[in-house]
């Protein structure tokens, strides 16, 4: 029997276990809504492309499968491209299609035409534009494949109307043939040997330990190395919860606004081993300053990540958790007690802190909410300095519980993001907390939100302005504050209220500390304003053009000293 | 240093627009390119000139690995190959200079393929080092316009650089 191209790609779709979509209807894209009429899958009607991008995303990074989202030709597909470039920085696994206008017309400047194959170039790991109805199913096949193995990432199908249209017979493809793409799995076993010697010879080591860690399955292979070689762990924002927060090898964050000890553990090291982690400029500063005397070995399954910023010592291109496991066995036990000595006293010395005078603290309300939340809750962040705060102030014990937009730094992603965990995990949780900026980049999605009815607890950590970007005025303009402050002041519990949510405004820690275990345990989806210090900033920070180990704000004492 | 890359690339449509792009988005230069197919239609071969250093290179091509579309890449530049580019100039070739420049065509085995009222154009072929010394003997009469092909290069011997052996038949439905 013969059916349309859309209704083969809902069938496909469905071939590859697609539960829920995200998306929002258009005319070039009509055939394809029309086809799940008759499908299992569940369409999630956004209000806002970005949303259904953001949503989708989401989704992925708490369920680890491949998150779709769709979306109409043009306008339609434009929206969705801050969501695409999301994924593709963060390698998240989605599958992003899009109508077009019918072959006919492509190329004419059609209404609702842009080349959404040509503006995603850059942003996707590959992308099709499918001008033959029988290479429908092949191509969706491939989509799905090149989004979730490798380095994962957003792989985009543009759909015209006509070939859409058109009458198949319809078989899904066992094969796919990509003569181009073989991801590497195995490492080298030269190199892994290799590894394995320079681990055991170093004395101070330190694992620097990135979303590749997640997106590999290898934390349970990560936590044996550390414990094996004991050797203190740093994380990347991506990386936060690939190891537990309560272990006594954890040191937190490290780069730009990582904490004192862990940066000053990495300018210390002997050897830094680099997993699943791509020493991004946040996280170096400035190159020369960074692991000056340490013998670096990069594990990532990207080669291309691989001498691209700092230059590596022993490079292992492999899937991290076979790559670990194939290392493991060539380790024994060691103490390296003069070393952990060492970052202990850093730890001691150089706690991250905060001044509880004045107003309510930000990080007050995330070590409160650390404290409260259960552990396989799930926390969502936007961007700016409460992200910051949050990862800085939170702790994780497994992967998958705290999602941020790390690479793009897109604001907005909270909100469609935290949707798209909850309805990946409906059963946990999903907290978020975001800047009251951040909030009102997206906040129509509070609509999708209700019409789930999913309970989602926000915390708006509201000082009503564009908090990262004042402290950005402040050092780096000299306190010439233009365009961060908010003049309108919005009630967020009162809008969360017309969305049928709880809300709560909160001035005080003790109203915070009274309200928060009520709020995190209630069956309603609950916005509670947190009316914060204004003037509070981030600290540590590293100025520009500094190394990580000359962070400011948290003490003057000199690490030479302890 | 310049280096020259024998790149198998899938014919698909954009896959030269996905090269060209990956390479200014980078910031790579590309000193040339030249695209056409192979003996397999389903594959076709560019040979890119890039001058940069060891490491540099060493960017293009895992970027260029990345590339779903790039079947394989050979950086043929320290093996034997043959390389040829061919070039057209117009020169501007008054009655009493002809006999001049056709002697300069003959030495460098060029060809006239076309004859203007105040011009000739030329065809030649070679290497870098031929044309260059061709273009420079031809520049005192005036050069009107020039196009090149960019290089194309070929590895000498049996070796090959556009065999990619992997190039199966799909499941097609
Ligand atoms: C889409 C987008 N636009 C601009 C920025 C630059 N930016 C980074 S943080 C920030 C301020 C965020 O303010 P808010 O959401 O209130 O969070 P806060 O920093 O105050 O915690 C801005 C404008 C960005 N990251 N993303």
């Amino acid at each position: 029997m013969e059916i349309t191209a859309a209704e083969a790609l809902v069938r496909c779709l469905e071939q590859e276990n697609v539960e829920l979509v995200f998306g929002y209807p258009g005319g070039a894209i009509l055939p394809v809504y029309d086809a799940f009429n008759n499908s299992t899958i569940k369409h999630i009607l956004v209000r806002h492309e970005q949303g259904a991008a953001h949503m989708a995303d989401g989704y992925a990074r708490v369920t680890g499968k491949v998150g779709v989202c769709l979306a109409t030709s043009g306008p339609g597909a434009t929206n969705l491209v801050t969501g695409i470039a999301n994924a593709y920085m963060d390698s998240v696994p989605m599958v992003v299609i899009t109508g077009q206008v019918p072959t006919t017309q492509v190329g004419t400047d059609a209404f609702q035409e842009v080349d959404i194959t040509g503006i995603t170039l850059p942003i996707t790991k590959h992308n099709f534009l499918v001008k033959d109805p029988k290479q429908l199913s092949v191509i969706v096949k491939k989509a799905f494949h090149l989004a979730s193995t490798g380095r994962p990432g957003p792989v985009l199908i543009d759909l015209p109307k006509d070939v859409a249209l058109s009458k198949i017979k319809f078989k899904y493809p066992k094969n796919i043939n990509l003569p181009g793409y073989k991801p590497t799995y195995k490492g080298h076993s030269a190199m892994v040997q290799q590894a394995g010697k320079i681990m055991m010879k170093s004395e101070r080591p330190v694992i620097y330990a990135g979303g590749g860690v997640r997106i590999s399955g290898a934390a349970p292979e990560l936590l044996q190395l550390a414990e094996t070689l004991s050797a203190p762990v740093t994380h990347t924002l991506m990386g936060l919860g690939c190891f537990p927060g309560d272990h006594p090898l954890f040191l937190g964050m490290l780069g730009l606004h990582g904490t004192r000890y862990a940066n000053q553990a990495v300018t210390e090291c002997d050897c830094l081993i680099a997993v699943g982690a791509r020493f991004d400029d946040r996280v170096v500063t400035k190159i020369s300053g960074f692991a000056p005397e340490a013998r670096i070995i990069h594990i990532d399954i990207d080669p291309a990540e691989i001498g691209k910023n700092v230059t590596t010592h022993l490079p292992i291109v492999g899937d991290l958790k076979t790559v670990l496991g194939a290392i493991l066995p060539n380790l024994e036990k060691k103490d390296n007690s003069r070393w952990l000595k060492r970052v202990c006293r850093m730890k001691e010395e150089f706690p991250l802190s905060y001044s509880q005078e004045g107003r309510l603290k930000p990080q007050f309300v995330c070590e409160k909410l650390n404290e409260l939340k259960e552990d396989n809750a799930i926390v969502v962040t936007d961007v700016g300095q409460h992200q910051m705060w949050a990862a800085l102030y939170m702790r994780f014990n497994e992967p998958r519980c705290f999602i941020s937009s790390g690479g793009l730094g897109a604001m907005g992603f909270c909100l469609p993001a935290a949707i798209g965990a909850k309805m990946g995990a409906p059963e946990r949780n999903v907290i978020m907390v975001i800047g009251d900026a951040g909030l009102q980049m997206t906040m129509q999605e509070l609509g999708t939100a209700a019409e789930q009815k999913l309970p989602l607890k926000i915390f708006v950590l509201n000082n009503n302005r564009l908090g990262m970007v004042r402290q950005l005025q402040e050092f780096y303009c000299d306190k010439r504050y233009i365009s961060v402050d908010f003049e309108f002041n919005l009630d967020f519990a009162a809008l969360g209220r017309l969305y049928g949510m709880e809300g709560y405004t909160i001035n005080t820690p003790e109203q915070l500390t009274e309200l928060l275990p009520q709020i995190l345990t209630s069956p309603a989806p609950v916005i509670v304003d947190c009316i914060i210090d204004r003037e509070e900033n981030v600290y540590p920070m590293v100025l520009n053009g500094s190394a990580i180990s000359e962070a400011i704000g948290s003490g003057k004492r000199r690490m030479e000293d302890i | 240093m310049a280096h020259t890359l024998a790149v198998l690339v899938e014919n698909n449509p954009g896959v030269l627009a996905r090269v060209a792009g990956l390479f200014s988005r980078r910031g790579f230069n590309i000193d040339s390119l030249a695209v056409g197919r192979t003996d397999n239609p389903a594959v076709s071969r560019m040979t890119i000139v890039v001058e940069g250093d060891d490491r540099y290179l060493e960017q293009v091509n895992k970027q260029l690995h990345k590339l779903v579309d790039v079947i394989k890449i050979s950086d043929i530049t320290k093996d034997a190959y043959v390389d040829r580019e061919l070039v057209l100039i117009k020169v501007h070739a008054e009655a009493a200079k002809r006999a001049e420049i056709m002697q300069l065509v003959d030495i460098f085995r060029a060809r006239i393929v076309d004859v203007g009222l105040k011009t000739l154009t030329v065809e030649v072929t070679g290497n870098e080092g031929k044309i260059t010394a061709f273009e420079d003997s031809l520049r005192p009469f005036g050069i009107k316009e020039l196009v090149r092909t960019g290089k194309i290069a070929m590895l000498r011997g049996f070796k090959s650089s556009s065999k990619s052996n992997s190039h199966k038949e799909e499941d097609e439905s």
